[in-house]
């Protein structure tokens, strides 16, 4: 096999990893860094955030605005000295990339323009017209280019970690375009891999988002972290799932029922704001979690519109004008054109909420280490936790940068801290171990289940049971269904046994680590006896912080389901309050 | 599992001298470009105006009568009728070569373009009322 | 809702079993308002799990699912269903080395991406902590459309040049240079005029304007590059005619 030696490498060339390696090459020109992905970088699912990256940079914002938005909206669960740090770092991160050129939208003066976004009292959310994540990408992928210290491994399949001594370090990685296995040493890893979305039918997340870089940590012993607070998205078409950013409602977009009701007043998020006017943290800028909730009920109450893909409720965006729509959500606009073949300057667009984003992850530390020496993990596939129970939108974008940085930094010092020399011996032997289960998917002649299959039972049982409300007895059902799933997923055999790009072994592996987080997924929320942000159970609808003030750490094991613990959460400056998104206070 | 020999990739050929036939934009782009065999040809026969004018009155009257024969105006009409296709499909993608902003619009293409047909129109107009 | 029978005609390669690539028809029942790779993910969940492709966001943003449908080069993911007859022909992307199915080899297209310096090269020095380079949108309008590229391919694939002159630098790669070179924070022209403004860069091209037409962002990449061949030749006669004059 193959032996790819290097001082720092990164799974996942997202905006994370991208980030993280750009950091490194700029501190240290003499470190080599392997940048490994199972797509080229720019087809990372990053390139599909449309809405913006916060960062205080206007006079009337300040820091502690930020903070506290940001704790109130992830409902207590951020730690907030983690928080603290993320949003001391935004600003610097966001002008670092506007000097690496990303195309930011502009006020008249010249100046960075901000929008307004979803749980935020001021706005703070950077923006490159409605498709900000793409330019984020492709800002620091072409910045990437710069320097020649990374070393690109693109279309290389991360399999399994190499622990040794305690350590990370390294991994076996597929090459998918000949089916070469190789082994990447490596002192530091850096896993950027990206959520896992696809585990549920309904998303706005692409085909890659199947967890993968969770499962080579959670695999090799690092928890995951707070699985159970999966985000839907208020506004997703309802026949593809694609994503129409929050910025129409930061734009001024409303959101009604079937009765032409802006329901949302309903809700606690009211009073009703002048349409066109939104006001910040009110109606439809309230926050993710509760904006999804309210579909709910109004689909229970029977208020939805009832339309050939299901129910869904009406955006509405006709009074911004042709001009406002062409300028700031020219991409929103061509997205329902297309795939609904409505145009949001004539006609409300009938949308649903659909799964988006996962809070949880790896388990990292304020400086995106984790209890593993040697692994560390940045972005959606990480938990520092800044999130806590509920995202704010548009902080994920500048997560990217800030941790990614920090990750980057944590990884050169480990490098520094005097580490012993690797056994190369035990690793090669590990990395043999690592091929052989590959192999053993080739060697199965028949098989008693189908990959498809397989994953369309996971999806359902996560729709049912780990939707946007949830009870135990539902919890428990998907508990044992995913147990089973586990179980038989060592009935597959693969159709293809070739060698150059498989990618029905891709799927298999995929489904692999779909089936391991969704199981992190059903079982933290089963045990969290409470309602907290995106995790909203019908048997207990209140916040307990008396018990749940506290994260959930699932912790691997192959063939039973995650043994489960808990880690207090950090609170510094903001004690548990009530998340007030109406407008009636002042 | 797979070796590096597993690999080979497929190149598939392009014919060097059919491969306009592939695609109806790539036949109109053909048509295009075979208006310069045209335009050669009759700026070779403008050198030969040249060319009997300096030879005398004669030979210029020679010439002339070439011109009026059928072959001739057939010629002339022809060159005309490519002339005038060349000249449109250039005028056509100005505005993607010259784009002109001003502040945050960018002209629109078509009035690039129609500016070009008005000169086109004028220029035209002077020269046949001055031939006249 | 309403379904069609779609004959999906679909060009499969598999370098250890195959010499050549050869046509394997499916039978697929299409929703109408499906798009091709829909019909593609049908066939590999329900009929030939072997087939491969490359997918992702379904949302024409990635840029992955470059195909030759019925001999034009589009977007699985934007290719309309009803726009199309009952026989659907789905072929790699023209012009790339075929590696297996419908996945080809992209290196060289990486390759001159990387080629063209395609970053921000900034006219001045100036350190983060001083804020963001102020750009007025007047200034961010004069480049914006040249940052809309996905780097899906379309125009290599459409570009009969590329397809005849393999080591054209293609339209992709020249547009994001343009794009960098009106960018009013970049100064970084001359870097990359070694690449963009040789024999096999923007020379290459004869504005045969098949990758505008194709492009699904409308980049408008033979635009670019005209502009650059007229940027080009202004510095050329500059430098000739006026020595003197400093670039």
């Amino acid at each position: 096999m193959e032996i790819i030696k290097t001082d720092v490498a990164i799974v996942g060339a997202g905006g994370a990893g991208l980030r993280a390696a750009i950091a490194l090459a700029e501190a240290d020109p003499k470190l080599r860094i392997a940048l490994i992905s199972k797509v080229y970088p720019m087809r990372s699912h990053t390139c599909a955030a449309e809405g913006g990256a916060a960062g205080v940079i206007k006079s009337d914002d300040s820091l502690d605005l930020h903070f506290n938005d940001t704790v109130g909206g992830g409902d207590w669960l951020c730690d907030q000295d983690a928080v603290e740090y993320f949003i001391n770092e935004a600003p610097k991160e966001l002008i670092q990339l506007e000097h690496w050129g990303c195309p930011w939208s502009r006020e008249p003066d010249g100046s960075v323009a901000v929008r307004p976004f979803g749980g935020m009292k001021i706005k703070r959310t950077w923006f490159a017209a409605d498709k900000s994540g793409f330019h984020i990408l492709h800002t620091l992928f072409q910045t990437s280019l710069k320097y020649p210290t990374i070393q690109r491994f693109d279309e290389y399949y991360a399999t399994d970690l190499l622990v040794d001594d305690g350590r990370c370090q390294g991994f076996t990685a597929l090459e998918i375009r000949s089916g070469q296995m190789k082994q990447f040493q490596a002192r530091a890893v850096i896993i950027a891999g990206g959520g896992g979305g696809r585990m549920f039918p309904f998303t706005t997340n692409g085909a890659i988002k199947t967890g993968d870089g969770m499962a080579l940590a959670y695999r090799a012993g690092a928890p995951l972290k707070d699985m159970e607070f999966v985000q839907y998205h208020p506004t997703g078409l309802p026949n593809t799932g694609i994503l129409l950013t929050e910025g129409c409602r930061g734009e001024g977009g409303i959101l009604v029922n079937k009765n032409g009701r802006r329901y949302l007043q309903d809700y606690g998020m009211g009073p009703e704001t002048p349409v066109g006017q939104p006001v910040l943290k009110t109606m439809e800028l309230g926050p993710r979690d509760r904006l999804s909730q309210a579909f709910w009920h109004e689909q229970k109450k029977g208020n939805t519109v009832s339309t050939k893909w299901g129910d869904c409720v009406l955006l509405d965006m006709r009074h911004l004008g042709e001009k406002k729509i062409n300028e700031r959500l020219p991409f929103v606009r061509d997205l329902s054109i297309s795939y609904l073949g409505m145009d949001p300057v004539k006609e409300p667009i009938p949308i649903r909420p659909v799964v988006h984003y996962m809070m949880g992850g790896i388990h990292t530390n304020i400086n995106a280490a984790t209890p593993l020496p040697g692994l560390f993990a940045a972005g959606e596939c990480a938990c520092v936790s800044i999130n806590g129970a509920n995202r704010l939108g548009s902080n994920s974008l500048t997560e990217l940068l800030v941790f990614g940085r920090r990750a980057a930094l944590s990884a050169i010092a480990h490098l520094q801290s005097g580490l012993p020399a690797g056994n190369d011996t035990a690793l090669t032997a590990k990395a043999k171990d690592s091929e052989d289960r590959i192999r053993a998917l080739f060697a199965k002649s028949q098989g008693t289940e189908s990959i498809a299959g397989l994953r369309k039972e996971m999806m359902h049982t996560m729709e049912e049971g780990a939707g946007i409300y949830r009870t135990g007895e539902e919890l428990a059902k998907t508990c044992d269904k995913i147990a089973e799933l586990r179980q038989r997923y060592a009935g597959i055999a693969l159709h293809d046994k070739t060698n150059v790009y498989n990618t029905d072994l891709l799927q298999a592996l995929e489904l692999g680590s779909m089936l391991d987080c969704a199981e992190a997924v059903a079982v933290g929320a089963r045990d969290r006896k409470e309602s907290r942000g995106a995790h909203q159970r019908l048997d207990f609808t209140a916040r307990d912080d008396q018990n749940f003030l506290k994260h959930t750490l699932a912790y691997y094991h192959p063939t039973e389901p995650p043994r489960v613990d808990y880690l207090d959460v950090v609170i510094t400056k903001s004690q548990p309050g009530v998340r007030d998104y109406s407008g009636a206070k002042k | 599992m797979g070796e590096e020999m597993s690999r080979k990739p497929y190149v598939r050929e392009v014919s060097k001298t059919t491969w306009f036939l592939r695609q109806p934009r790539y036949q109109r782009y053909m048509a295009r470009e075979v208006t310069c065999i045209f335009i050669f040809a009759y700026t070779f026969l403008l050198i030969c105006a040249l060319g009997s004018l300096a030879n005398g009155p004669d030979a210029f009257q020679g010439f002339l009568n070439a011109l009026r024969s059928p072959l001739g105006v057939l010629f002339n009409l022809a060159v005309l009728v490519v002339t005038a296709y060349h000249s449109a499909t250039w005028f056509n993608v100005t505005p993607q070569a010259m784009p002109i902003q001003r502040g945050e619009e960018f002209v629109p293409g078509n009035v690039i373009v129609g500016a070009h047909y008005g000169a086109w129109a004028v220029v035209s107009l002077i020269i046949l009322i001055w031939g006249i | 809702m309403s379904e069609r029978q779609i004959q999906l005609e679909v060009l499969r390669y598999n370098p250890e079993t195959d010499s050549e690539p050869r046509f394997q028809t499916y039978t697929v029942p299409c929703l109408n308002e499906w798009v091709v790779l829909d019909a593609l993910n049908y066939v590999k969940e329900n009929l030939d799990p072997t087939l491969s492709y490359r997918w992702s966001c379904h949302m024409a943003v990635c840029g992955s699912c470059g195909m030759m449908i019925n001999g034009e080069p589009k977007l699985g993911c934007k290719a309309f269903i009803h726009e199309y007859g009952d026989s659907i022909r789905v072929e790699p992307l023209a012009h790339f080395p075929i590696e297996r199915d419908l996945v080809t080899v992209v290196e060289d297209f990486i390759a001159k991406l990387a080629s063209v310096k395609p970053f921000l090269i900034p006219k001045e020095d100036k350190p983060t902590s001083a804020g963001e380079f102020k750009q007025t949108p007047a200034e961010l309008m004069k480049f914006k459309q040249y940052t809309l590229c996905i780097n899906c391919m379309l125009c290599y694939a459409a570009c009969p040049q590329y397809g005849l002159v393999p080591e054209f630098v293609g339209p992709a790669a020249i547009a994001l240079a343009h794009r960098y070179n009106q960018d009013s924070r970049d100064g970084g022209r001359d870097q990359r005029q070694e690449v963009v403004a040789s024999d096999e860069g923007v020379w290459e091209c004869s504005f045969v304007g098949a990758c505008s037409e194709v492009c699904p962002k409308h980049v408008d990449p033979a635009g670019a590059l005209q502009q650059v061949k007229v940027a080009s030749t202004i510095d050329w006669y500059k430098e000739h005619l006026m020595p003197w004059v400093k670039k």
